[in-house]
């Protein structure tokens, strides 16, 4: 176990790894539902799910860092996803970008300092019926405009002062 | 009256929660209570949110289109007072309704028609007689001749026949089997598949178990994509209720046959949709593909015979069975038979999913159904088969949707996913696009796929960005050749398909390109700035505010742009007042 990295409230794993004791093929799903618990995967936790199911910490990380839907940093309170796959590419998924990336002042992956959004571009939400398409949280938003992308944005921010 | 919203995932997006809660605010303050009822997609997405109204009986009366939470209250006085004329300027238009008109559902047969929570309206509607059919009068090796007859292809892109691989996965040798059911639909703008678990995840279940019968399978797994949390939660709510109506589970409808169904999570990469990465994934592993052979119907999951299939071919499967593989078999051509859903998008008038039968031309569905090009544009290309495929130019528009007809284009069928362009659309642009795209999804473990396809992307971006030089075009072919040549799996063997099919139907645009011009006027780096002399009044604001001084000239007098010195920034055609500032 590393000495200086953080402490995580380490028993809230315990129902996990009890509901899913002597699957050995359930690592991704542990993995999923400990995202879950602690928004992302802080590194005693991987540790602690590797001794637990007596899995390598190596092959845990490797698990971790493979799949795009794993976060080894915590993210903001709204995790922006924005999809840049084929139908929303061809219908201006770029200006939508950049014109987030001008509201926000962060990139692709990066979390606005005050931690209210993290922005993270995305292949498809099976929503391309309706590209450009950005999910926040939970819901999606289609048809968008630049200007209607930032406006979304700067509604969740004044929503959330 | 009966009220039914349409819930799919694009419905929600569009605002169909919204609208539900203001219909249901309105039952709230009326006397009389109509049934507010939801359904999943309907196909029509470019209409959403779409609200139906059914008599008691079932008998769809209106359809209502782009429906706005303030419609509420008169949709619910028309569906109380049986008076639709208050509604009248919402009723879906007869062009627009001729977008369902034209298709031909069988995977799609109950999409749209059916609360897709509710096991009683599946089984109201035939559900579940297949399975009963099967179990009670067939032996495994009928349904698999049956299929056979069907002539029944994987709908997951390579179109492999689906009897052969069940018969394979039944002789082979194992006391365990497994079905796996391929979810992941990782092709960016197809959304065929999540329409089905979300709309009709009976039809799913009901051809699995059939498969499962066929094969000898007693365990199954669905991999659904991370991205689709709403077909998760509907497709765990259709396994219960199965599961409670002794459809699914132990000696299911009285009988010997044994079968449960498990949803495992995607976690996100676009690898996993190919078979043996994603039987690595259900492993717990890193979604890194094994060699074949062995295929996975000998050494599937934790290396026991297995067989994987892709939605679609699933949700045709309980209708083959009551209707016969001869009916199936008598749509389509010589070669493919049956139905193909498509997820139409990108610059057309009406997107949506379509399903059609085999044998049909591009330009039927693209124009006819589809509506042609949105906002006056003119057809460019049309993208067929993802990262996998290729863009299909104007002139082969009559080409059959057909595998043989489609591959012969360069392109392929594919999962079914259809993204129209335009002439603003740049191709390089495009193909950079895939190249990036696959860059970053190669899981690594072959060389050429994971350096092939970076040094490709990197030729792609350096010739949007204006860097491309001659022979640039002829390194992209080599390169192209071998990684198709020398790559692992079915990623890397087709990643250069989008490529060679723009390089085969638009060189002129990456010669173009090279030349320092974009066509489509799309690359930002080979925009070209100039100011309108007659526009221009001379204000000198833009010489002022250009970070490189690229713009001269007096006061009051039309400036002029050194296009040598021009970094491209824009800054000039953001401040000028009097538009005289144009790009191309
Ligand atoms: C890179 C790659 C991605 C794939 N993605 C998918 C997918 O998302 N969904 C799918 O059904 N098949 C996908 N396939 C095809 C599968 O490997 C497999 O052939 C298919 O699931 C078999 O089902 P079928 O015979 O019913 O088509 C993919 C193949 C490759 C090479
Ligand atoms: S391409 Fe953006 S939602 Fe499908």
């Amino acid at each position: 176990m590393c000495e200086n990295c953080q402490k995580s409230d380490l028993s809230k794993l315990t129902p996990i790894l009890e509901e899913f004791s002597g699957d050995k093929y359930a690592l991704i799903s542990i993995l999923q539902k400990a995202q879950e618990i602690y928004g992302y995967l802080p590194t005693d936790v991987i540790y602690e799910i590797a001794e637990k199911t007596s899995v390598s910490p190596a092959k845990v990380m490797g698990v971790a860092t493979f799949y795009t839907q794993f976060r080894l940093q915590p993210i903001g309170k709204n995790l922006i996803m924005l999809c840049k796959g084929t139908a929303c590419h061809v219908n201006g998924a770029d200006s939508i970008e950049r014109a987030l990336i001008e509201e926000l002042g962060i990139e692709d992956g990066g979390t606005t300092e005050d931690g209210l959004f993290s922005l993270k571009t995305v292949a498809c939400l099976g929503c391309c019926s309706l590209s450009p398409v950005m999910m926040i949280n939970e819901d999606t938003y289609g048809s968008l405009t630049p200007e209607k992308a930032k406006e979304i944005v700067r509604n969740i921010r004044l929503e959330s002062k | 009256m009966k009220i039914i919203i349409g819930e799919g995932s694009c419905g929600i997006a569009a605002g169909a929660r919204k609208v539900r809660e203001a219909l249901l605010n309105q039952r709230a303050q009326s006397e009389q209570k109509l049934v507010i009822g939801k359904t999943g997609c309907i196909g029509m997405c470019f209409l959403e949110p779409i609200v139906d109204l059914y008599t008691d009986e079932g008998q769809l009366l209106s359809r209502l289109v782009r429906v706005k939470e303030s419609d509420a209250k008169r949709i619910y006085s028309a569906a109380l007072d049986g008076d639709l004329s208050e509604v009248k300027d919402l009723v879906i238009s007869k062009d627009d309704a001729s977008f369902l008109e034209k298709q031909t559902r069988i995977a799609l047969r109950h999409c749209g028609l059916i609360d897709p929570e509710d096991i009683s309206a599946y089984i109201a509607s035939d559900g579940y007689k297949a399975l009963e059919k099967t179990i009670k009068s067939m032996t495994p090796e009928d349904v698999i001749e049956t299929i056979k007859i069907s002539g029944l292809a994987g709908r997951g892109g390579a179109g492999f026949p689906t009897w052969f691989k069940w018969n394979a996965a039944r002789k082979a040798i194992g006391e365990v089997k497994y079905l796996i059911c391929n979810a992941d639909e990782g092709d960016p703008g197809a959304f065929m598949d999540r329409a089905v678990i979300e709309s009709d995840p009976h039809a799913l279940i009901e051809g699995m178990l059939i498969a499962a019968y066929a094969i000898g399978a007693s365990k199954a797994f669905v991999y659904v994509r991370a991205e689709y949390p709403l077909a998760i939660v509907r497709l765990e709510k259709a396994l219960a209720e199965a599961r409670a109506k002794n459809l699914l589970g132990e000696n299911i409808l009285g009988s010997n046959f044994s079968c449960d169904i498990k949803i495992k999570a995607g976690a996100g990469a676009f690898v996993c949709g190919e078979e043996t990465a994603l039987i690595e994934s259900l492993e717990g592993s890193r979604g890194m593909p094994r060699l074949k052979p062995p295929f996975p119907a000998e050494k599937g999951f934790t290396n026991a015979p297995s067989n994987i299939n892709n939605v679609e071919t699933f949700a045709n499967v309980a209708w083959i069975i009551l209707n016969g593989g001869e009916a199936f078999a008598a749509m389509g051509t010589e070669t493919s038979k049956g139905t193909k859903v498509f997820a139409l998008t990108g610059k057309v008038k009406r997107g949506g999913l379509v399903e059609i039968p085999m044998g049909l031309t591009l330009r039927d569905v693209i124009f006819d159904i589809g509506g042609g090009i949105r906002d006056g544009g003119t057809f460019k290309a049309v993208q067929m088969g993802g990262p996998s495929g290729g863009c299909i130019p104007e002139h082969l528009l009559d080409t059959q949707i057909d595998y043989k007809a489609l591959a012969s284009t360069g392109a392929i069928m594919g999962s079914g996913g259809m993204v129209v362009m335009d002439e603003k659309t740049c191709m390089v642009k495009m193909a950079r696009f895939f190249l990036d795209f696959t860059a970053k999804e190669s899981c690594g473990k072959c060389v050429p796929c994971r350096i092939g396809t970076k040094r490709m992307h990197e030729l792609l971006v350096n010739i949007t960005e204006g860097r491309g030089r001659p022979g640039d075009i002829e390194l992209l072919l080599e390169l192209s050749n071998g990684v198709k040549a020398g790559a692992l799996c079915g990623l890397g063997q087709t990643a250069p398909n989008p490529v060679l099919t723009t390089v085969r139907y638009f060189k002129d645009e990456y010669e173009a390109h090279i030349n320092k011009t974009c066509p489509a006027h799309e690359c930002e780096a080979l925009k070209k700035f100039s100011i309108d002399a007659q526009k221009c009044k001379g204000c000198t604001m833009c010489a002022r505010q250009c970070p490189v001084s690229a713009i001269k000239g007096e006061v009051r007098a039309a400036h002029v742009i050194d296009q040598d010195k021009c970094i491209k920034c824009g800054a000039c055609l953001a401040l000028c007042k009097f538009g005289a500032v144009v790009s191309m």
